[in-house]
């Protein structure tokens, strides 16, 4: 018989539904799974076993009543820590929100709960999100259920959501939630064999989450496959009058109109996405996955979208800039940390809190906010930044008005090993080389699993969507998944 | 554009983030390898375009104007605001004394 940590997020909903097996047992499988891998894995900041049995009662109860069960009755899933949950710290991955249990819980989370699923516990990830690796976690990185063969090395599970990732990958949990942005559910993802989705900008509501770049976060699903995406983004997605942001329209059922039939869809490759120096692996991949898109009946053609070599550097001004203002907040005073020197005046005490509070990224990326920000460079830099990010964004309309998705690699490499991108920031922010032109645009995108590397590691396509067509991002993605048919599983080492 | 040692204390001072002199030291290399990548942005021409506000069209919602509509992010929750301040007193936040 599978073992029940092995199902996803739809078998597990069904088989509850059906009497098959009850949550509380879905959930003890999985409670025992995270607390087994935590010391190897580091995939969880707190593990929350009574809050998962807890939800899953509470469905067995509705169950035995009678009562209708949500979309997600039964699924115990991973809270990436970065959505404050009610009564659970919320930390960040940060020294500086260690501790902070807050007071009201996320709208995302809030909606997930309400859909019947139950929390297994906060998962690590990079310090306020900012990182590609999650070695900048204050609780030190995760360790990906990958290896190369014949190595111990541990590789990263991507970042900044590589909590979620790893845990999806161990069959920890069967789903978890991400945040996005510039590439961090689809990166960590195509790193770990998931699949993982960033809806357009503003069907997620912010509130609630911890704010790294306002104009860019955008939180998602991840999961083992399309299908459970799907599911799981209906359930977290919707409008919220406390994000002014959020956007005022229904939830579309994308699960019911789930298709990987691509007859009468063009698919765009952007010539652009050839960068020098691409893996010949990561080349291959993308003509096998073209090769599919094919088979599902799509028409393929070939694009451009001239400005995409100067979108990471346009997001690394924004995307600071942006989090200098978003973390100015933490100043010892209202929660998280305060160091206090002896006889310390207001001014100090905020230096000092801010100097113990973050992490050398966070600092770098906050320093580097506040000079393009700072009077004299403000328009050479951001105003500039934002120009860019204009041009980068009618590249993509242009596109669409000719083609329906878009089909790109997810990562420019397979999962690196912890340690090896450290000593150069910019070599760490290549790696979001095709995940970020999508983020400034605020276009649905997701990555699926595609097949493996020459070593045995995991590579993942990216598709990016039209502004709300996560419809057809799905579809896309489906097709190359029901295609690639991506069963591996990293060998249980933990 | 480059930055030196001085630079880097301006503006850390102004993000009061307190450094020492060897982080200085190592920071201004590092912030310079990110603003010598970025002046690539240099080279796009940018005659005419508007920089972007918001990448999906949206307007902005006026609320009706009633007093504590939202339970939760009205007033009234004195308690739950300070629960995780570093030194709430008297029902406020505490700071250290602040003299001119």
């Amino acid at each position: 018989m599978t073992e029940i940590t092995d199902l996803g997020v739809a078998a597990i909903r069904d088989g509850v539904a059906a009497g098959q097996f009850s949550a509380a047992e879905v959930a003890e499988a999985f409670n025992a799974n995270v607390a087994a891998a935590q010391g190897a894995l580091n995939a969880f900041i707190v593990a929350t076993p009574q809050k998962a049995l807890e939800a899953a009662k509470t469905v067995d109860d509705a169950r035995a009543k009678g009562e209708a069960l949500g979309p997600m009755a039964g699924v115990p899933i991973g809270m990436k820590d970065l959505f404050a949950t009610d009564g659970v710290q919320t930390s960040a991955a940060s020294h500086m929100l260690e501790g902070f249990v807050p007071r009201y819980e996320s709208t995302v989370s809030r909606k997930l709960w309400e859909a019947g699923a139950g929390m297994l516990g906060k998962l690590n990830l990079d310090q306020f999100a900012m990182g590609s690796s999650n070695e900048s976690s204050h609780f030190g990185a995760v360790v990906s259920p990958w290896r190369r063969p014949g190595s111990n090395a541990p590789l990263t599970a991507g970042g900044s959501s590589g909590g979620s990732s790893a845990a999806i990958a161990a069959r920890l949990a069967p789903a978890a939630t991400g945040t996005d942005t510039g590439g961090s559910i689809r990166q960590p993802a195509a790193y770990t064999g998931t699949t993982g989705i960033k809806p357009t900008y503003g069907r997620c509501s912010r509130w609630g989450v911890v704010a790294y770049a306002s104009s860019l976060d955008q939180a998602g699903a991840m999961a083992r496959d399309v299908t459970d995406c799907a599911i799981m983004l209906e359930s977290m997605a919707g409008f919220d009058p406390k994000d002014a942001t959020s956007l005022d329209m229904p939830v579309p059922n994308w699960t019911a109109s789930l298709s990987g039939d691509l007859r009468g869809k063009k698919v765009g490759i952007p010539r652009e996405y050839r960068v020098e120096g691409m893996a010949p692996e990561i080349e291959a991949m993308w003509e096998q996955g073209i090769a599919w898109a094919r088979d599902a009946g799509a028409e393929v053609v070939e694009v451009s979208l001239p400005h995409t070599q100067y979108a990471l550097a346009a997001y690394y001004i924004i995307a600071p800039a942006e989090a200098s203002s978003n973390l100015a907040r933490y100043d010892g005073v209202r929660y998280g940390l305060r160091d206090l020197p002896d006889g310390a005046g207001l001014q100090d005490m905020y230096a000092a809190t801010r100097a113990a509070g973050f992490g050398a990224e966070v600092k770098r990326r906050i320093l580097i906010g506040t000079y393009v920000l700072s009077a004299g460079f403000y328009d050479a830099y951001y105003t500039k930044a934002q120009k860019v990010r204009t041009l980068i964004s009618q590249d993509f309309a242009t596109a669409f008005e000719e083609v329906d998705v878009l089909l790109t690699p997810t990562a420019p490499t397979a999962a690196f090993a912890l340690g090896e991108n450290q000593d150069d920031p910019v070599a760490m922010y290549l790696n979001d080389v095709f995940t970020v032109p999508a983020s400034l645009a605020g276009l649905p995108a997701m990555s699926v699993p595609a097949g493996l590397d020459a070593q045995g590691l995991p590579l993942g396509l990216q598709i990016i969507g039209r502004p709300l067509d996560e419809q057809g991002v799905l579809n896309a993605g489906l097709a190359i998944e029901s295609q690639a048919q991506f069963g591996t599983r990293p060998e249980r080492w933990w | 554009m480059s930055v030196d040692t001085a630079t880097v204390a301006k503006i850390a001072s102004l993000a009061r983030i307190k450094v020492s002199e060897q982080e200085l030291e190592a920071m201004v290399p590092e912030l310079n390898g990110i603003l010598a990548w970025v002046e690539q942005l240099g080279e796009v021409d940018v005659t005419g375009v508007e920089p972007m506000t918001a990448v999906i069209p949206n307007t902005l919602r006026l609320r009706d104007d009633v007093i504590d509509a939202d339970a939760l992010t009205g007033g009234n929750r004195r308690e739950a605001v300070l629960a995780n301040a570093p030194a709430a007193e008297h029902g406020f936040f505490g700071v250290p004394k602040v003299i001119e």
